[in-house]
């Protein structure tokens, strides 16, 4: 009798535990496409408006979901009567420059904490990490008056020397050298080949994904950087997108005309959007290491 | 004392020490004393005497004040909203067998987007203007709420659509930090959980959120001390003149402080910064003592 009992048990805990189940899943569903639409959406509504005339635009009073008579007027538009080009020259030579100057910065750094020995190093390396806890805004006043007093407002190297430090990597890449077994330098001394060459032909390779993941990283900071580039330049022709969108949206094509600001969003959107489309699993590995923001 | 590979070690170092000295542990020093010089001027780089009234004067300006408001309330509303949802999506994927790739990249998207630009398509969705209402604001309509203007109308207003914003880009974060974490759960203990027969919520509150602590604290302490520097979303929304609106953050008033129509003030922006260094400080301290309590490092 009680076997049967326990048999009828077991059955009502499975059904409610496969109905609880059924829920769980449509309510997992339901939030997450809810969540994916408020994500994607003003992906959409820029993309959208981008291509609705200026006059149909100003014409919808309620805006519509499509548009069946898409124009590129507003792309034409984007870059002849606001200095977008200008602007995207300016971020991919402030990025590239900044980003490769970082990197030898980090290499080297890293490989002397990593490899090479010598008097101080704890403590350097102790005082470097204790850095990683100093925020930006404490260190941007002096910087600006620094970059101002050595008359490099409006240039690039006024632009890029401020950006090139960034403790965080110098960490990140000293971890990632020093998971190269030591033999292997042990044995490159052996064969007489000099450091230079051993952290050129050796540890590089070795630590590429990190290196590319590093590299990826800076490429975003730097193409979305704001608040230096603002402080630093008042000369539209050293803006950087940033700036550029902002300037844009103050005075550029008359204030009103919003498919045309939409157009240039989409424009300086896309590099970072293909950029993250293209390497998205090494993106999100790497700043779940240790990016932070937000 | 300096052998060879002394001197290696440090000729290596040589440029990252150089690049740090003079743009981080230089300008460490030099705000302190900015913060304490009177009356400095810029111009001629000369100052009239040594104290407390740069940090006097900050407080008691009503640009300040104003900023000190609204940066409390944005931390306040966003930090725990943001850790919440994001926990909420987090455990929603973490169930997940198909389309959770999908689903994370989609989500993982604000992240590389530039706030600058993407503000511009908040703005334009919830700004009111003689044309249109706005997306939102018909959205309000159609459910019988009468039309708001988010962008220059009422203060809760600008501080909602600020919020979400806030949240839409510090999202994507904070989910892929808790995927990672729930992901890295040991799945026995949820095997023996189930054939015990225990309740979702059960195994939630006495497994998950136990095993995660470490993560969600992580969160909570990144989350404060990025939400207390909210600074590049606000200006996407309502603009580089904050003050005019209302709705400027402690870090906009440094900036304010430093360069623009208002600016030329590297002391009062100086000591501005300490301020916020010192409450940042100060809350994360408080946070870690909490987290020491309550998080189980395994």
């Amino acid at each position: 009798m009680s076997n049967t009992n326990d048999l009828k048990k077991i059955k009502e805990l499975k059904r409610k535990s496969t109905r609880s189940n059924v829920i769980w899943t449509v309510f997992v569903f339901v939030l997450l496409t809810i969540w994916s639409i408020i994500v994607l959406f003003p992906f959409y509504w820029m993309v959208l408006t981008s291509f609705k005339s200026y006059a149909s635009y100003n014409s919808e009073y309620i805006p519509r979901f499509f548009t069946l008579h898409p124009t590129i007027a507003n792309y034409i538009q984007a870059f002849t009567a606001v200095p977008l080009t200008r602007y995207i020259n300016n971020t991919v030579i402030f990025t590239l420059i900044t980003t490769i100057l970082m990197m030898i910065v980090a290499v080297l750094a890293a490989f002397s904490f990593s490899r090479l020995d010598f008097k101080g190093k704890d403590l350097v390396f102790t005082l470097f990490l204790s850095l990683m806890m100093i925020p930006n805004e404490l260190v941007i006043i002096t910087n600006f008056v620094t970059i101002t007093d050595a008359g490099l407002r409006n240039s690039y190297l006024g632009l890029i020397l401020p950006s090139i430090t960034s403790v965080f990597y110098i960490y990140l890449l000293k971890e990632n050298f020093e998971q190269i077994p030591d033999e292997l330098y042990k044995a490159a001394k052996v064969d007489g080949t000099s450091d230079f060459k051993y952290l050129w032909k050796v540890m590089i390779p070795i630590c590429r994904p990190t290196i590319v993941t590093v590299l990826i990283l800076k490429i975003i900071e730097c193409w979305n950087s704001y608040v230096w580039p603002r402080l630093i330049t008042d000369d539209e022709n050293y803006f950087l997108v940033s700036n550029g969108i902002q300037t844009i949206r103050e005075s550029g094509f008359g204030r009103e005309n919003i498919p045309a600001m939409m157009a240039a969003v989409v424009i300086i959107s896309i590099p970072l959007i293909v950029l993250f489309l293209i390497f998205h699993k090494k993106i999100m590995e790497g700043v779940s290491r240790g990016g932070t923001k937000g | 004392m300096f052998n060879k590979n002394n001197l290696k070690g440090w000729i290596y170092l040589l440029p990252a020490l150089i690049f740090t000295g003079v743009f981080m542990v230089y300008p460490l020093f030099d705000v302190l004393v900015y913060s304490f010089e009177e009356g400095y001027n810029f111009a001629s780089q000369t100052y009239n005497g040594i104290g407390l009234f740069n940090y006097s004067y900050v407080l008691h300006d009503p640009y300040f004040l104003q900023a000190l408001k609204n940066t409390f309330i944005l931390v306040i509303i966003t930090v725990p909203f943001s850790t919440g949802i994001a926990l909420l999506i987090s455990l929603a994927l973490n169930s997940l067998k198909k389309f959770k790739d999908l689903f994370q990249t989609i989500f993982f998207l604000p992240y590389v987007t530039n706030t600058l630009a993407v503000g511009l398509v908040f703005m334009i969705l919830f700004k009111k203007t003689a044309y249109t209402d706005g997306l939102v604001n018909l959205l309000l309509n159609s459910m019988g709420i009468s039309s708001i203007d988010f962008i220059e109308g009422p203060y809760w207003a600008k501080m909602f659509v600020l919020c979400f914003y806030t949240i839409w880009i510090v999202l994507p974060f904070k989910i892929l930090i808790l995927t990672s974490a729930l992901a890295s759960v040991n799945q026995d203990y949820y095997n023996v959980a189930r054939v015990d027969g225990t309740s979702r919520w059960r195994i939630f509150y006495r497994i998950t959120l136990p095993m995660i602590s470490p993560s969600l604290f992580y969160l909570v302490i990144t989350g404060f001390i990025g939400a207390f520097k909210a600074y590049s979303d606000v200006v996407a929304l309502f603009g580089t003149d904050l003050n005019a609106a209302g709705m400027n953050t402690i870090v906009g008033y440094i900036y304010d402080m430093l360069y623009g129509n208002s600016g030329g003030y590297p002391s009062f922006a100086s000591a501005a910064a300490l301020i916020l260094f010192v409450i940042v400080l100060t809350i994360t301290v408080i946070n870690l003592l909490v987290s020491k309590e309550n998080v189980q490092y395994q």
